[in-house]
């Protein structure tokens, strides 16, 4: 069964990449804010200016 | 106070605002596609759930038949459907949450049709029976380099809108997208190490019950990073937007992301359970199984409960009506995968509808209900138009609802009466049951099914019309201004500019690295495969096939007869009775790709070979009911016709020595003249019984294969017995 060799590492090198991944995400301070985000996301800051919301000529980057 | 730290979290906000556009072009295509594809998946679908009860369904010829329909069918919902439904949530949410435009136009553009391009190519190869074999991984390497490819500029374009994101928190719907892209990456290329022998075909490198780990592994992590981790982070997106609240719990929703992707990657070998898998990776795919329930029902549940005291929304809005039965549907998979990761329903469900039934509540309730809810959410939004008929959709909703009601019931059904009736045995410790009797008692389930599966489709051709409709009332807003402030400069680094800063400034240096990036780890996982032994208990008596047997394996392969018999008899009093020795890991050695299959709408054949004659084989496969009356299986006249690819034999012999199998040395010379040797006793066999056919049609392969396959173990047991006798 050498390929479960394969398999553990392959999986372990993503498990600890994802670990990496929280940790980072924990001490860059995502979630010391647990209500923000949630209610953030529901603005879209989209309808503050009704006359340019379409401007298919002007393709800005 | 609190109300302003809220919304404008950093001191940035006062700062001018930055001008933007989304990109609602992309978004638009992307639904466009998954419309389009969804009907083709369903349609599909459908004809191969007639095919079933009516196997004269296939057309009668080899393009349309069951074996090939199918992975059509199963490919096209999962990659084409859910694939770009997927791509459209992605870039539509995207977008918003990282208060961006997607990084790079040009690479929206490769990605959308780069994906559009895979998926007709893989269509059409698959139907053309250019497949691997291995399901729901069946598309030939070119393709698979393809996807790849791809993937990357999904990645590099994905990653980029990261990292000039506007909003410095990233919300969980995003994290659920990043471990979707790194987990499918993965999956996709370790699974897909395969050996090309000619431009559209190759073996798979692993053999026998290492090809069945690696499958199962990619497997059941496509159902998990594919169709859920994506579509999870929709949910936490679209729910919310449709209910205008905040998700029931942030901190949940963070656990259940880390919590899943943590556990999700062990579970696969739920799939092999009483194979000739290991026991230990078999008890460890059910502890981890098991534990699954924990975050996926907490995910449930915050989905659910974000709508508390807003009930009275999902009666006016068809976009939350979807959305409540997607996530009850995730709910009910989710712990019913679990319960059939136990090892006792396992033992009654594998094989069976039941697994169908379970896998459809999955696709017709969680994706297609969620992609239904996205899409009646999104066309208003970037045509700035009303939905055209609330009224149509909440018709689709009705329809679609009561479709999966009459889709899985039958089903569930059919697999638990079938999986009865073959473990039944008379007073007299005989079977009950012929295997054909098991299969004609379920067939009005079949028929059952396939009405439950028009109802869902016709609710998607409601839906095209409704969408259509409004399409056709507004206008796109293909770049819709937004502004926010933009981050302040000095995020984490103190003093210093952030290290990668440099680099998000240069696109093309950016994809570069990240290509090798991936080719790294491409090679990490290659690496040990070509230094690692295998150590699989051999069984002397086993040898590699025949060139002929060789061929007819690719036949075997090619009309998908994996998609309905299995090659793996479990050790079970009533599956030894029916079908001899339970199957041995050292037996498989030489098969690439394993064919052990997932379903058993025919019979188990790891044991057939030396079970009927030639003549039986030949007179079957031209015409089933006429051996079997009552069989459900369709005629493969054309392996009558067809001739044997002579000229690829050499490469074939050549492929399979470099991975290990012992053809003697300068063998693929000589292989042809072994063919036509064995081809011509077939031949000569039938001729005895009257039965007539070329001296290199397809058919005297597929006998070849079919009468060795299992046989090599007796040998051993003739062996034994002979020598035993000696002394």
């Amino acid at each position: 069964m050498s390929v479960i060799i394969i398999l553990l590492t392959v999986s372990i090198s993503v498990a600890a990449a994802f670990l990496l991944a929280f940790l980072w995400s924990v001490k860059r301070g995502q979630y010391d804010d647990e209500k923000g985000p949630a209610i953030r996301m529901l603005f879209d800051n989209t309808a503050i200016n009704k006359d340019a919301l379409s401007e298919p000529e002007n393709k800005l980057h | 106070m609190l109300h302003q730290t809220i919304l404008s979290p950093n001191p940035a906000a006062t700062m001018q605002p930055d001008k933007f556009y989304y990109d609602n072009e992309t978004v638009k295509l992307f639904t466009y596609a998954t419309l389009f594809w969804g009907v083709v998946g369903m349609l599909g679908g459908l004809l191969a759930a007639i095919q079933m009860y009516h196997p004269a369904a296939n057309l009668g010829n080899e393009y349309t038949s069951f074996g090939r329909v199918r992975p059509v069918h199963t490919n096209a919902v999962i990659f084409a459907f859910v694939g770009n439904g997927i791509f459209m949530g992605v870039y539509y949410s995207l977008q918003r949450l990282c208060k961006a435009r997607m990084f790079n136009d040009v690479l929206s553009k490769i990605h959308f049709w780069g994906w559009q391009l895979i998926i007709v190519c893989g269509a059409a190869s698959l139907l053309l029976g250019y497949t691997t074999g291995k399901e729901y991984a069946e598309l030939e390497w070119p393709i698979d380099i393809a996807i790849t490819l791809v993937w990357v500029v999904f990645g590099v374009n994905m990653f980029g809108t990261i990292i000039k994101r506007r909003e410095s928190h990233l919300y969980v719907a995003i994290w659920f997208y990043i471990g979707t892209w790194v987990t499918v990456a993965m999956l996709h290329i370790v699974n897909s190490v395969e050996l090309p022998f000619s431009w559209f075909k190759s073996y798979s490198w692993y053999a026998g019950v290492q090809d069945a780990l690696v499958q199962w592994w990619y497997g059941h992590n496509a159902v998990a990073f594919f169709l859920t981790t994506p579509y999870l982070g929709l949910m936490y997106y679209f729910l919310p937007k449709a209910a205008n609240r905040p998700v029931y719990s942030y901190r949940l929703s963070i656990i259940h992301f880390w919590a899943l992707i943590f556990i999700y990657i062990w579970a696969g070998p739920h799939h092999l359970l009483y194979t000739a898998l290991p026991d230990w990776a078999q008890s460890l795919g059910v502890v981890f199984s098991i534990m699954l329930i924990a975050p996926s029902w907490g995910g449930m549940l915050n989905g659910l409960f974000t709508l508390r005291g807003a009930w009275d929304k999902v009666r006016e809005e068809p976009v939350l009506k979807f959305l409540v039965v997607a996530v009850t549907c995730y709910g009910m998979a989710t712990f019913e995968g679990p319960m059939l990761s136990l090892k006792n329903v396992n033992a009654i469900a594998h094989f069976t509808d039941w697994i169908v039934a379970h896998v459809h509540i999955g696709a017709l309730g969680w994706n297609g209900f969620l992609t239904f809810g996205v899409i009646y959410w999104i066309i208003p939004k970037i045509f700035n138009t009303p939905l055209y008929s609330v009224k149509l959709a909440n018709r689709h909703f009705w329809i679609g609802t009561i479709g999966i009601v009459v889709y899985t019931v039958p089903l569930y059904w059919a697999g638990f009466a079938q999986a009865m009736m073959w473990k039944q045995f008379t007073e007299e410790g005989q079977l009950k049951f012929q295997f054909l009797e098991t299969v004609t008692h379920i067939v009005p389930m079949y028929v059952t099914r396939s009405i439950g599966g028009t109802m869902y489709l016709s609710g998607v051709f409601i839906m095209v019309y409704n969408i259509y409709k409004t399409v056709k009332a507004g206008k796109l807003v293909a770049n819709e201004y937004a502004e926010a402030p933009p981050l302040p400069k000095d995020i984490v680094t103190h003093g210093k500019q952030h290290w990668h800063r440099w680099i998000e400034r240069r696109p093309m240096q950016l994809m570069v690295f990240s290509l090798i990036a991936v080719a790294i780890g491409g090679l990490l996982e290659m690496i040990p495969m070509f230094l690692v032994k295998t150590n699989i208990p051999t069984i002397t008596s086993v040898k590699p096939y025949t060139p002929l047997e060789l061929q007819g394996r690719d036949i075997y392969v090619r009309e998908g007869c994996y998609t309905c018999h299995s090659q793996m008899v479990r050790p079970f009093r009533d599956e030894v009775a029916r079908y001899g020795e339970y199957s041995k890991a050292g037996e498989f050695i030489y098969d690439h790709p394993f064919q052990w299959g997932s379903k058993r709408t025919g019979p188990d054949l790891a044991r057939i070979g030396g079970k009927y004659p030639d003549s039986w084989h030949y007179n079957h496969m031209l015409e089933p009911q006429s051996m079997s009356p009552g069989s459900i299986m369709p005629a493969y006249s054309w392996l009558f016709d067809n001739k044997i690819d002579t000229a690829v034999t050499p490469a074939k012999i050549r492929a399979m020595q470099k991975m290990g199998v012992p053809y003697p040395q300068g063998f693929d010379i000589a292989a042809n003249a072994d063919l036509l040797a064995q081809a011509k006793r077939i031949k000569d066999n039938l001729h005895k019984d009257k039965l007539e056919v070329a001296a290199n049609a397809e058919i005297l392969a597929l006998i070849a294969y079919l009468q060795r396959m299992g046989t090599d173990i007796k040998l051993a047991v003739k062996q034994t017995s002979d020598t035993t006798k000696s002394y």
